[in-house]
């Protein structure tokens, strides 16, 4: 899945190598391969446009910083723009300052109002709110019923009765007064944004309910026609947030970009599973790295820059280049790559990492053992690891707690390593060897 | 110290692979075998019946009279040249057909332009459009297929809000119109009402439901709807099933048990059909491929055709995966299901 610019990321870091301020070519370069991420995140051609141009203006002579190559430098100004871009103040509703305050959920067919009704519901609820849900969706069969059943759930009321959407508001403002709701939650039919009568009808339902939120709900998984379904639900009821739903799939939903940049309003809340409490304000931090695919190579690169020694780095990359790593040194990296944190994540936060990888169960205990087994040969047997012989072995094995297997397979593996390393300093993308491949 | 992090990642590589191979003697390949196709033998596919249906065609026309072309501009400008590359490319990726799909049908027109010495846009693009209905024609098999004895079993699955349960309604009013006694498994168990909604349609069209509590097991669901069509002498079992993110896996495993269910049954299941939503983007093609993985899927139901969505994915699901569109959804109406017609879809695709 995040193939697009991570894949591509590590290519563009050898090619450009040039410091102090970015050039023009530094930008177009990454520029290209931002526009296809985007794209493959399924952000709208126009807006990849309007928004290429923007991170362009803002990366014009900006200063790279020490620790950043230039891709890298750019890829951070596109991260923030994205961030700023999806940001704003998320997980607040407004609120009327005569009670009740009406929230009325639209969108498309299946984007998920009726879920995101109740989970609203279950949030607002649960912060002391009174609230009342209210079934607008007559069209779906048995839409109602589902609400109906969420609302007991959450444990507030569900009111609908009639068949026209506009009196089920009208009853249902009256209802909210006999109770004394202090939140009217309005769960309208979904509807293809070109259907003219029933956008008519929306418009209707909206200027009986008088909405303080008028929220577009939006599937995670959109495509490209994100845009004119905001455009054409703005249009017809003037939208005053978003809540994005299914974001806890794979989908990259750079619908979440092409939505924000159409309608100017926060995403609010995002839906993060299918029971009634995955609902959570919405990351505009966590959706930038999403739409880009980057794992998260920024926390990387912070954490790197803790963890490891600027000096010993340089050392080992002189000996890299030279394809002279012996295992000394790799103990030493393990070690300080251990120091960043588990494994695990840090496999999860490199781009291009293949899938295999990506999913592997990392036992740490494992990385414990290797250690032990470098920590038993002598000097010079890190320094060269073909002095190895049978009765060292052995040794090595009883010293470090482990058997002679274990101690072949790390050797081996060391050995395919350098290997790989070679060819990286050669310039090459290292092969990986698979297991099972 | 731009390398940094070409170090990290070779040092938790390098250190990784070490933990794999001292790991790989103790760990079992998990992998299981892949799983069989349903056993040819036993099913016959019959051709769709006689009666007028709603063509695709006349499905789209509200939508193509409301939407201005995106290559309208093109087709009247004189010559091919960049600009007319950058068009088609954007038709193609507003129509979610996606990068790499469009990457590579581009360079394939390209290099038939130059062969026919195509010179005008209107050219260009009428030669995309051949290549699109050629890539779909071929001799894929789009027909729903049906069991010789005893009840024929199709399950629905797909993530959430892309139309299942709809898209099986309207199905069972097509089938019951043209003569089959309809079964309705309500699997979906887990969504609030979900079973009330196909029992709504169950009486609507005709078709007797099947149905458990709300939380049951749905595996229990699948399997007495088809001893319940068995014993009746019903001639066609669907089965609806909770929409699952394809990224879950136990949700993904309840599903593979769903379909061994479903083939344990006396029934014969045919067809194990995805619904994917016409707004989906890229992720459609993983949705598609998890899905496949699971419970091997014999073809896609492309639901809300009749918004401005184009659908493009669909062309990336058939060309990688190879799991053709059988059926495609129009509309609101029980009427509003047609078969997938490739002419008609790549006209849309470029209306």
């Amino acid at each position: 899945m995040f193939e697009a610019l991570s894949d591509r990321f590590d290519g563009i870091f050898t090619r450009l190598r040039s410091r102090g301020r970015l050039s023009e070519r530094d930008i177009d370069e990454v520029a290209r391969e931002i526009r296809i991420a985007l794209l493959e995140a399924d952000v709208n051609v126009a807006v990849v446009k309007s928004f290429i141009a923007r991170v362009k203006e803002r990366a014009q002579g900006a200063e790279v910083a020490k620790s950043l190559s230039p891709a890298q430098q750019v890829i951070k100004i596109v991260h923030e723009e994205l961030v700023t871009t999806l940001g704003g103040a998320t997980g607040k509703l407004t609120m009327s300052p005569k009670p009740p305050t009406v929230v009325m959920l639209a969108g498309l067919q299946g984007s998920g109002k009726t879920t995101a009704a109740g989970k609203l519901a279950r949030l607002l609820h649960s912060d002391g709110g009174r609230v009342l849900l209210v079934g607008a969706d007559l069209q779906r069969p048995a839409a109602v019923e589902q609400l109906r059943v969420l609302g007991e759930r959450v444990g507030v009321p569900v009111y609908s009765e009639g068949r026209d959407p506009v009196k089920v508001v009208k009853g249902a403002l009256r209802e909210a007064d006999r109770l004394d709701a202090t939140v009217v939650i309005v769960d309208t039919a979904g509807r293809l944004q070109i259907d003219a009568d029933l956008m008519d009808e929306l418009r209707r339902v909206g200027k009986a309910a008088q909405p303080h939120d008028s929220l577009l709900v939006v599937d995670a998984m959109t495509g490209q026609e994100a845009v004119s379904v905001a455009e054409a639900f703005d249009d017809a009821v003037g939208l005053d947030g978003v809540i994005l739903t299914k974001i806890d799939g794979d989908a990259r939903g750079g619908a979440a970009l092409s939505v924000k940049e159409v309608v100017g309003k926060p995403i609010l809340f995002a839906g993060t599973g299918e029971k009634l409490e995955d609902f959570e304000p919405f990351h505009p931090d966590r959706m930038a790295s999403r739409i880009l695919g980057m794992g998260d190579v920024l926390t990387l690169i912070e954490k790197a820059e803790e963890a490891f020694d600027r000096e010993e780095v340089e050392e080992v990359e002189a000996k890299l280049r030279k394809g002279e790593l012996t295992l000394e040194d790799f103990l030493q990296q393990m070690r300080q790559v251990r120091k960043m944190g588990p494994l695990q994540s840090l496999v999860g936060m490199l781009p291009g990492m293949p899938k295999e990888l990506r999913d592997a169960e990392v036992d740490e205990g494992e990385l414990g053992k290797v250690e032990a087994i470098i920590c038993s040969m002598t000097p010079d047997e890190r320094r060269q690891p073909s002095l190895i012989n049978g009765s060292r072995r052995l040794r090595i094995a009883r010293g470090s707690g482990t058997t002679t297997q274990d101690v072949n397979a790390l050797l081996k593996q060391f050995k395919m390593v350098q290997q790989m390393m070679r060819q990286v300093a050669r310039g090459k993308r290292p092969q990986l060897p698979l297991p099972g491949r | 110290m731009s390398n940094v992090l070409v170090l990290v990642g070779i040092f938790v590589l390098a250190a990784f692979l070490i933990v794999l191979g001292l790991g790989l003697s103790r760990r079992a390949q998990r992998q299981g075998p892949a799983e069989d196709r349903p056993d040819a033998t036993g099913i016959a596919s019959t051709t769709p019946a006689t009666r007028a249906r709603p063509r695709l065609h006349d499905r789209l026309a509200k939508t193509r009279a409301t939407l201005a072309g995106p290559l309208q501009a093109l087709r009247i400008r004189g010559r091919v040249d960049g600009e007319t590359w950058d068009d088609l490319e954007e038709a193609l990726l507003l129509a979610d057909v996606g990068v790499a799909t469009t990457g590579r049908l581009l360079d394939e027109l390209r290099a038939n332009a130059l062969q026919l010495a195509a010179s005008e846009p209107a050219q260009v693009i009428e030669l995309l459009k051949a290549q699109l209905v050629a890539e779909l024609d071929g001799d894929t098999d789009r027909s729903l297929t049906r069991a010789d004895a005893g009840p024929t079993v199709w399950m629905f699955v797909g993530v959430n809000g892309v139309g299942k349960t709809t898209a099986i309604a309207k199905l069972a009013q097509r089938e019951a119109g043209d003569g089959h006694t309809v079964v309705l498994a309500a699997a979906d168990t887990f969504r609030a009402a979900a079973a009330e909604q196909l029992a709504h349609w169950g009486d609507r069209v005709g078709a007797a439901v099947v149905r458990g509590q709300e939380g049951a097991d749905p595996g229990s669901v699948v399997f007495d709807a088809i001893s319940a069509a068995q014993a009746r002498g019903a001639d066609l079992v669907l089965v609806d099933t909770a929409g699952r993110v394809h990224t879950k896996v136990n949700l993904m495993n309840e599903l593979e048990k769903l379909r061994r269910v479903a083939e344990r049954g006396p029934g014969v299941l045919t067809e194990v059909l995805l619904v994917i939503d016409a707004t989906t983007g890229q992720n459609g093609l993983a949705q598609a491929r998890q899905f496949a993985d699971a419970v091997d899927v014999t073809g896609v139901v492309l639901t809300k055709l009749d918004g401005s969505a184009k659908g493009g994915i669909v062309l990336a699901i058939e060309a990688e995966l190879g799991i053709p569109v059988k059926v495609v959804g129009v509309g609101e109406s029980a009427d509003d299901v047609v078969p997938f017609d490739p002419v008609e879809f790549v006209g849309a695709l470029f209306a």
